[in-house]
């Protein structure tokens, strides 16, 4: 075994040290195979940028009310009525004002953004001080909380990176009404960020909803809660509502781009057999070219086998600098850009693309494929290369 | 050195198929290869000289006979049992050394020894010897291209004796070489055959080479014939 550890480390080592040799081949291989994860690591970053900025918006201890059979907040839809009566569910938490209940308003505005200068969905959130207290991580980082009954709005850190208008101090139209920015949020980069916040009074004001809201928040003890809320449910025939906890909802938004991350895998799948075909050749190369030594080698004494693992590990190792290269440049290039893309509402979420370990190991994995099969044939044919070629050799 | 035979062949064949022809190289071959022996065998292209280094050299399997070695058949052995007989038995050089460019002189002669379970300090101990053998005990740092042709065959045969084999196949050892070069080299092995014993099979177009041997045999179509046959 020693023997024959040391038969392969001798192959290995003078394979590598003769790869300045096929330079070129070798480093089309790396290149290949850094394109191939980096397109990968792109799509994956994308999906998981957009699930992450979806998952942390969500409370486990907020129950989130929306009518039955709307798949978004956009479509929903709540009456006063419905609003008082959730208030009375069990479960729900109170303080010294009463429940812990927010009803909001949802509604859609333009914006330009700035990458594109075109027009795009903004939702414009109507809600009171509960609703604000009940989103985890806000803080103002600029200006000030609108003022209630005023035509006084707050945005999201998101929105202010990449839509034009927005800036502290600055009045915008929407449609036949003035807002000004008054402040500005964040909510540690979940989708929040990409809304603009205002009175939800005004908003029913302005927008003509009397007195309706859309959805409804309310601070639970814990997820355990909704079993009890959703018998409530039940038996008030006056509520055509259903129950989940946010973070469920957003868990399911958040899934809305997952075929983002199939299409990455299509794609860099299609990509790494285009690769493969390359990598095949330049190691098939690699064979050809070391034939005299390897034949060499066998004719002293060196095992069949000592070849064979001699040309899976260059190949292994060019794919894993390629790998490794790809994973790099994704890195550079795509960790933390900002892109924005129509969430479940039709309105645009602000994310940023998010480079985990989870997804650097994904595509290591598909380059550490691409080098084992393309070693793999290589490796079978210098494991067979005749020993009379060492015979027939010509420099 | 005894007066023992070291190889023997017995009614060996060798056929080729190409096709739906089949070649043979030889039929009913007998040879005896004494121990402490220096043969050349010389032939024009295609009498069969590289299929019987092939076949000596445990490279390549007959078609029908025996081939012995010590005492030992070698003609139904494994893949890799040739393997390792090669590596204890066999001391390989070759017409353009086949040292690896990327190793330096004491790298490539320590390859055999990366076959046996010697320490480090052990094997670099053997190659120092090999490489004073063959006087280029300076040169062990020296890569491949950085040493002219006569030096790069002393290092192959500084490789091909550092595991002390008791047989050397040398295949046109000084085809590549100019005339003093070749000398130099064919003086190493007469000095390995008379002093170390070793037994030596040299394959060679070159009389003056052959001049170096104790015999020399000469092959034509597969068969052994004497000289003036050759000639004629």
């Amino acid at each position: 075994m020693s023997n024959l550890m040391s038969q392969s480390t001798a192959v290995i080592v003078m394979n590598i040290r003769s790869l300045p040799r096929r330079l070129w081949m070798s480093l089309a291989m790396v290149f290949a195979s850094a394109v191939v994860v980096a397109i990968l690591l792109a799509f994956l970053a994308m999906a998981k940028g957009f699930e992450a900025t979806m998952q942390s918006a969500g409370s486990d201890d907020v129950a989130f009310f929306m009518r039955t059979g709307s798949a978004a907040e956009l479509n929903s839809s709540a009456s006063r009525e419905q609003v008082n009566l959730i208030e009375n569910a069990p479960g729900i938490l109170k303080d010294e004002q009463g429940p812990l209940v927010s009803p909001e308003l949802y509604v859609i505005v333009d914006g330009v953004k700035k990458s594109t200068q075109q027009e795009a969905n903004i939702p414009l959130r109507g809600l009171s001080q509960r609703g604000v207290d009940m989103r985890n991580g806000f803080t103002l980082t600029a200006g000030r909380m609108f003022t209630p009954g005023t035509d006084e709005l707050i945005v999201g850190a998101g929105i202010l990176r990449e839509f034009d208008g927005f800036d502290l101090g600055q009045e915008i139209r929407f449609g036949k009404y003035t807002w000004k920015v008054v402040g500005v949020f964040s909510t540690g980069g979940n989708v929040f960020e990409s809304e603009l916040w205002a009175d939800a009074k005004v908003i029913q004001n302005l927008y003509n909803r009397g007195s309706s809201y859309q959805t409804v928040r309310a601070r639970i003890g814990s997820s355990d809660d909704l079993t009890a809320i959703n018998e409530y449910l039940e038996s008030e025939p006056r509520l055509t509502h259903e129950v989940q906890t946010e973070s469920a909802y957003f868990a399911t938004q958040g899934k809305s781009l997952e075929y983002m991350a199939i299409f990455g895998w299509v794609i860099s799948s299609i990509m790494a057999l285009g690769a493969l075909a390359g990598a095949l050749n330049t190691m098939y190369t690699s064979v050809s070219d070391r034939s005299m030594e390897i034949a060499t080698l066998r004719a002293i004494g060196f095992s069949s086998l000592s070849a064979f693992i001699g040309t899976m590990v260059e190949a292994m190792t060019l794919a894993v600098i390629g790998s490794l290269v790809g994973a790099l440049a994704a890195f550079i290039f795509f960790d933390g850009m900002n892109a924005s893309t129509l969430g479940g509402s039709f309105t645009q979420v602000v994310f940023s693309f998010q480079l985990t370990s989870e997804l650097f190991i994904q595509g290591i994995t598909l380059a550490l494929i691409i080098g084992f099969v393309s070693g793999f044939f290589p490796a079978w044919r210098a494991a067979r290369v005749p020993v009379i070629v060492a015979f027939q050799s010509a420099r | 050195m005894s007066n023992q035979n070291l190889f023997e062949l017995n009614q060996v064949a060798k056929r080729f198929t190409k096709g739906k022809e089949t070649i043979s190289i030889f039929q009913d071959l007998n040879m005896q290869i004494k121990d402490g022996d220096f043969l050349a065998i010389m032939g024009p292209s295609g009498s069969g000289k590289t299929t019987l280094l092939n076949l000596l050299g445990g490279v390549d399997q007959p078609t029908e006979g025996q081939i012995t070695f010590d005492g030992q058949r070698i003609d139904n052995l494994s893949e890799s049992q040739l393997a390792k007989w090669r590596a204890n038995n066999i001391g390989f050089i070759f017409q353009f050394y086949n040292l690896m460019p990327m190793l330096n002189a004491a790298r490539n002669v320590e390859l055999p020894l990366l076959l046996t379970n010697l320490s480090r300090s052990e094997r670099q101990k053997q190659v120092k010897i090999a490489l004073e053998l063959v006087g280029l005990s300076d040169r062990a740092d020296h890569m491949p291209s950085e040493m002219s042709g006569g030096q790069q065959q002393r290092v192959a045969i500084a490789r091909a004796v550092v595991s002390d084999p008791k047989f050397l196949l040398c295949d046109e050892p000084t085809g590549d070489l100019d005339r003093q070069t070749a000398d130099e080299i064919l003086q190493t092995l007469q000095l390995l055959n008379e002093k170390f014993g070793k037994t030596i099979v040299m394959v060679t177009h070159d009389p003056s080479a052959a001049k170096f041997a104790k015999q020399t045999v000469h092959l034509n179509k597969g068969e052994f014939v004497k000289a003036e046959e050759l000639s004629a």
